[in-house]
């Protein structure tokens, strides 16, 4: 007996291992699983929220109705959900060339921003005295030069000294608020530190005012595609993002890689700053790009950094937000509500990636047997 | 003079805030875990403690119980939220930062819904008295620097003397280096990167608490706090991932942060409406000259963990 024993394996009830290969299928089914596991949590989350805190008891499906009229009921919401989800596909991709090359790049959020300064500095100065689209196109320049000289400081410091880039660009947000509010104090004497919608260099729409936008973004999505997936820049990208020294033996210059890419991610987020400033706002404040270069880390990161697939997620969040949006007003809670919202369903999908990149090897009954033989 | 020396004080009771923050955050850093979900916990940690404030500030409960269970709430929900972040990155291997955007997002609109409906005069007016020393004169310097800022300052050196003087901190630090060594010489990295995230987010949860309920005692202090979690969090780098370096950088943080207020105070100096936002940069400003230069100095002891954002899997080479 005490043989016996000595000769068994003892095996663990169930160990992991990487998954060599899943159909893409079967991840979003996993992933679309997380979602829907995710909305009951959000549900009875919001169920505790609203009822503990107000008197009068609702019904749990009120919440998903009022989730759903929030998105899509009237066409102005359907408008205005995509705009929502134009700016943060745009602000999505920008981050993404450098995140392709495992640059972590957490300052969309001071680069946006910088581009909204920028585009509204001019629009400042300059509006009334040159003719609109001279003002425009001006802007626009500005706000591609602010955001890419902002981007291109901390990968400037990365490539010659391995300076943390992840700390660096979060740094440079805060910087970039300062800059805004130092510019709001001098611009508006008054004390307020609120400048009114300029008179000049709105960007001219036709159909509808949203549509010139979701237009440029839809066309950037596939202009992005095509670049990190069939040009040669996107190429080397990849390269340097699977391994530096891969690169360095291929002959790729990493460092010209490093600060070129992190000015693409600048320029981009430079238009996603001057249709912000340009496009929507006419006017510039420290929450003008209002924690969506955050927001669009995870987007792309979720989309595994394909710009189409992108599109899904940077709606799903979106969608999110303006359901959100809706219950905090028809329940009367905080508008900080939203952020509740998609934090829980940013939680379940992070936790779901680890079903599609690993499996669960359980115990195999009369495996133990076997080891005795 | 006097204005010096309100000033430092004033420093020394705004600092404590990043001192709880970043000391939390340098524990888990240590692990390996860059934790950006700071700010989140450290709203949470408020909430949770004027959570339980709210409910017992009415009670005839013994005032040293009111504090101490305030301080329980404040740690608990931290330490939940640090459990989230640690299933996730740990157990589930998810990506660090993105983890902890998203606990930031969770934990501040989470912080605000349920701030929003608690009462200010229930779970601050009373109890923020307790939180004092109760022999402090009104006009004494201790009437400002309350007893968790104390604690905050006990905190840190005791985990500096943890990290760096002991044995448990030695199995801490080898995990963030290399898990692949710790574990191979029998440390269990799983337990050790849990309990230094929990016990880190407990800590920046304090810190949060300590922000709404001790040094502004007001009830709009919970919209400005996620700013200073992301301070915290440049304040590791200032500190180069020591915790008791913590309790001089956050008074030099405070001292910048709050020095747009008080040098307008100052006799001889004048400051123009358009400066202040230059002065608030400074610590931001500041502490990316200290990451420059240390990554330029490339010194070894005060590097960055080697692995930290790296999530760990034993059967990877």
């Amino acid at each position: 007996m005490s043989e016996k024993k000595q000769n068994t394996v003892h095996e663990p009830l169930f160990h992991l291992a990487k998954r060599a290969h899943l159909q893409p299928w079967k991840a979003w089914a996993i992933r679309l699983a997380a979602i829907v596991l995710g909305l009951v949590v959000c549900g009875l989350v919001a169920f505790i929220l609203i009822e503990k805190l107000n008197q009068n008891p609702d019904r749990i499906d009120d919440f998903y109705y009022s989730f759903i009229k929030g998105a899509f009921s009237t066409k102005r919401k359907l408008w205005k959900f995509l705009k929502n989800l134009a700016i943060l596909q745009c602000i999505s991709l920008a981050v993404t060339p450098a995140f392709r090359m495992r640059f972590w790049n957490i300052g969309a959020e001071g680069q946006t921003l910088m581009g909204v300064l920028g585009a509204i500095t001019v629009a400042f100065y300059l509006g009334g005295s040159v003719p609109n689209w001279v003002l425009l196109v001006l802007m626009f320049i500005a706000a591609l030069v602010y955001s890419a000289v902002w981007a291109v400081i901390p990968a400037l410091f990365k490539a010659k000294w391995n300076t943390n880039e992840t700390l660096f660009t979060l740094m440079m947000n805060y910087v970039a608020t300062f800059v805004v509010s130092y510019f709001l104090v001098i611009w508006v004497p008054s004390g307020s530190s609120t400048l009114g919608k300029l008179k000049y260099g709105k960007l001219p729409s036709f159909g509808h005012e949203y549509l010139v936008i979701i237009l440029i973004v839809a066309l950037l999505t596939v202009f992005l595609y095509v670049y990190l997936k069939h040009s040669k820049q996107g190429y080397e990208i990849s390269v340097v993002g699977e391994s530096v020294r891969t690169a360095q033996y291929s002959g790729i210059n990493v460092k010209k890689v490093i600060i070129r890419t992190m000015v693409v991610s600048g320029l981009l987020c430079g238009l996603a700053g001057y249709l912000i400033g340009a496009g929507l706002d006419q006017s510039v404040t420290t929450e003008s790009v209002g924690g969506q270069g955050f927001t669009a880390i995870m987007v792309s990161w979720l989309a595994n950094f394909n710009p189409l697939v992108m599109l899904i997620t940077s709606g799903l969040i979106s969608m999110l937000n303006s359901g959100a949006s809706q219950i905090s007003q028809d329940f009367n809670v905080s508008g900080a509500f939203p952020d509740v919202i998609v934090g829980i369903i940013l939680f379940f999908i992070i936790g779901s990636e680890f079903f599609i990149n690993y499996q669960i090897i359980f115990r195999k009954k009369g495996h133990e047997k076997e080891a005795v033989k | 003079m006097n204005v010096w020396l309100n000033f430092l004080i004033d420093s020394l009771a705004f600092g404590a805030v990043f001192m709880y923050g970043s000391t939390g955050e340098i524990l888990t850093e240590k692990a390996g875990h860059l934790n950006l979900g700071i700010p989140g916990i450290m709203c949470m940690g408020g909430a949770g403690g004027c959570l339980v404030l709210n409910m017992i500030a009415k009670s005839n409960l013994p005032g040293f119980l009111i504090v101490i269970l305030g301080v329980a709430g404040a740690l608990a929900m931290a330490m939940l939220m640090g459990l989230i972040y640690s299933f996730l990155t740990v157990t589930l291997r998810a990506n660090q930062n993105v983890t902890g955007l998203a606990l930031t997002t969770f934990g501040v609109g989470l912080m605000k819904v349920i701030f929003s409906k608690l009462d200010p005069t229930v779970y601050l007016v009373g109890p923020k008295e307790l939180y004092r020393w109760p022999f402090a004169d009104r006009m004494d310097a201790l009437q400002c620097l309350g007893i968790l800022f104390f604690v905050g300052v006990v905190i840190a050196i005791t985990a500096s003397i943890v990290l760096y003087r002991s044995k448990v901190g030695l199995h801490l630090r080898a995990v963030g280096e290399n898990p692949g060594t710790a574990d191979a010489v029998g440390i269990n990295v799983t337990r050790y990167k849990y309990l230094a995230t929990c016990i880190g987010s407990g800590i920046a949860g304090l810190g949060g608490f300590y922000y709404i309920i001790d040094y502004m005692a007001s009830q709009e202090a919970y919209l400005s706090l996620e700013a200073f979690g992301w301070l915290s969090i440049a304040l590791v780098i200032f500190a180069l991932w020591r915790p008791h370096m913590t309790i001089l950088g956050s008074t030099v943080f405070g001292f910048l942060f709050s020095c747009s207020s008080y040098i307008a105070n100052i006799e001889g100096i004048t400051i123009t409406m358009a400066a202040k936002p230059l002065l608030k940069m400074l610590p931001y400003v500041v502490t990316i000259l200290v990451l420059i230069i240390t990554s330029i100095r490339n010194k070894r002891e005060n590097q960055p963990p080697a692995s930290l954002g790296l999530s760990y899997f034993r059967e990877e080479r």
